[in-house]
């Protein structure tokens, strides 16, 4: 409980601050931070496999698109006057959210409602009928494997929505934009100005000892990854967690070295191919159930033994799969990397 | 008496790494311009976690690999953290924040008939 | 600890002041990324709100436990339904990000600026130089 509450005190700070900084390359820092709190509290509050994503996608992922953009459009706010409708607006929410949750359960109790409708069936049925310890991968791949399967199909779109606005298309009226930022330097005075961060590959690399330790990490980051993807059955981990980290450690690659190094191993083309691959290999796990005879994602099909866990590696593969390939993607779009930029490797 | 002594070194341990993490945090309020704050910070890093997770090592016994798991998480830390601190102090200075220039000691330029009589209050 | 007994409700008072602060970014900027910033901040309080709810005091992390000799009384877990929500809450919350800032990009690559108020002024000149041809 003062955990909790002295973590959400800083996450208030985090925010306070966010919202004021006219710096915009120093808030986007700031929101990898404010992610970073959010995982420490969910850690705290028992949810691992939610602090597990919000460290790798908030303080990683969120973070890079976030100095991407920047970097094509500009890194100043102008001087944001003060606004009373909006605060009128946020005080009389903030009062009616108030006024609605103090009818709620206390924080923790073990009596409210939450932890006594379907929760008792799905701890009891990941034992029994599924035979995963890790029920919220039970929940996420079979119980509620639906939903699941609309969430990446949601990524996926989102993934084909960022390709067309900035892919292969917009490739060349994108570096044309990236030339009209460059030249508006004169008026921004953020303290990172556009062209510096462009720039930023190229002082890298005159960084050795930022260069060899990332290279002695990748490897490991690489392989936890993996290790998250296939451990998922037993504890914290799965398909979401283990495609965030497989593509913070490419990305983090990229930061380091360049975005064509990262595009040599993992070419854009391949990407925009995997996600579909892996939302295909979802879905095609539901169609394969329905010819066996089952009803859609119904694993029990692929033999009542152990044919829960089969279906869910199938799937979390899947999910594993399309997420890397999304946020790989992502980063590509946002680094300005085209694909007919691709230098190949002599 | 073998639970005992693990434990009371377990704490001490933990003690210290707290310690360290309160005198990292102070000196970053404290310290006066960037580069001392960073150096600040890098002792929470490195000595305060390192502490803390030995403690935590020894709270966890030796079952289970959770020894291990830790001297995992200390070595990418000891490998992660100097290097991210390195990084932030370059780019802050290839940023152009400067290193401040100590005060110029103009006290002993003065001849010596003019600092002779109050030596004390010319160097405040 | 008394703290529960006084109310229990100052974590999701505090997770609805995070949410309050997320939203007047949201509202009151005019700088698109900023407000973008301000749908993270809210959206972070959603799935702190979420979690929250599903944390039972004295629990552990839904993970079951094998069960060990001597020990007779159930396991507490946490709810690990709000839990696999909000996990895939979080990465479509970063794909959604991307989506809005690919769309800021565009909107800087068509007006020149990202601030909505001079967007505006720009349309409206627009819009004034249509009427009179």
């Amino acid at each position: 409980m003062w955990v909790e509450l002295l973590l959400l005190v800083l996450v208030v700070l985090v925010a306070v601050v966010i919202a004021r900084l006219g710096d915009l390359f120093a808030a986007a820092m700031l929101t990898g931070i404010f992610s970073l709190l959010c995982a420490g509290l969910y850690t705290i509050m028992d949810a691992v496999d939610v602090a597990f994503t919000e460290a790798a996608v908030g303080a990683g992922i969120t973070t890079v698109l976030f100095l991407g953009a920047l970097g094509m459009t500009s890194t100043a706010e102008r001087q944001q006057r003060f606004r009373w409708r909006p605060l009128l607006v946020v005080v009389l929410t903030g009062g009616a959210l108030m006024w609605g949750t103090s009818d709620m359960p206390a924080f923790g109790d073990p009596a409210a409602p939450i932890h006594h409708h379907v929760e008792p069936e799905y701890l009891e049925g990941a034992a029994s009928d599924i035979h995963v310890a890790n029920v919220v991968t039970a929940v996420l791949a079979s119980y509620r494997g639906y939903d699941t399967l609309g969430e990446v199909t949601v990524v996926f779109t989102a993934a084909v929505g960022v390709m067309l606005l900035l892919g292969r298309a917009a490739g060349g009226a994108a570096r044309h934009w990236r030339r009209g930022a460059d030249r508006s330097l004169g008026v921004s005075e953020g303290a990172a100005e556009p062209g510096e961060l462009r720039d930023a590959p190229m002082l890298m690399r005159e960084k050795p000892v930022l260069r060899v330790s990332v290279r002695l990490l990748i490897p490991f980051i690489l392989l936890f990854a993996l290790y998250v993807q296939a451990h998922g059955d037993f504890g914290p981990g799965g398909g979401f967690q283990a495609g965030v980290i497989f593509a913070a450690g490419l990305i983090l690659f990229g930061l380091i070295f360049d975005p064509q190094a990262v595009a040599r191993v993992f070419p854009p083309a391949v990407a925009e191919t995997l996600i579909a691959v892996g939302v295909l290999l979802y879905g095609g796990t539901g169609v394969a159930t329905l010819l066996l005879g089952g009803k859609f994602l119904d694993y029990d099909e692929f033999g009542l033994a152990s044919g829960q866990h089969y279906g869910i590696l199938a799937v979390e593969l899947g999910v594993g799969i399309a997420v890397a390939a999304t946020m790989v993607r992502l980063y590509f779009a946002f680094s300005a990397l085209h694909p007919e930029d691709v230098v190949e490797p002599q | 008496m073998i639970g005992w002594l693990l434990d009371a070194a377990s704490w001490l341990l933990l003690a210290f790494g707290s310690l360290f993490c309160l005198v990292g945090s102070l000196g970053v309020l404290r310290f006066p311009d960037f580069y001392t704050r960073c150096h600040a910070a890098g002792i929470t890093d490195t000595f305060g976690a390192v502490l803390i997770l030995a403690g935590l090592a020894l709270q966890g016994g030796f079952s289970q690999g959770v020894t291990l798991k830790l001297a995992l998480v200390c070595g990418f830390l000891l490998l992660s953290s100097p290097v991210a601190s390195h990084a932030l102090v370059k780019a802050a200075h290839a940023h152009g924040v400067l290193v401040p220039q100590p005060v110029p000691d103009r006290v002993s330029e003065y001849p010596k008939s003019e600092t002779a009589g109050d030596h004390r209050s010319q160097e405040r | 600890m008394s703290a529960p007994a006084m109310g229990g409700h100052w974590v999701t008072w505090m997770i609805v002041l995070v949410l309050l602060i997320g939203l007047y970014t949201l509202i009151a900027h005019d700088n698109l990324i900023k407000k973008i910033m301000g749908l993270n901040i809210f959206q972070s309080a959603v799935v702190l709100l979420y979690v929250s709810m599903g944390t039972v005091t004295g629990g552990t992390p839904p993970v079951l436990l094998e069960p060990t000799a001597g020990v007779t009384e159930p396991v507490l877990y946490s709810n690990p339904v709000p839990h696999v929500l909000m996990l895939t809450a979080i990465v479509v919350g970063v794909a959604i990000t991307a989506l809005a800032l690919a769309i800021v990009v565009r909107i800087q690559g068509a007006y020149g600026t990202i601030e909505e108020d001079e967007i505006g002024a720009i349309e409206m000149r627009h819009d004034e130089a249509q009427s009179r041809a």
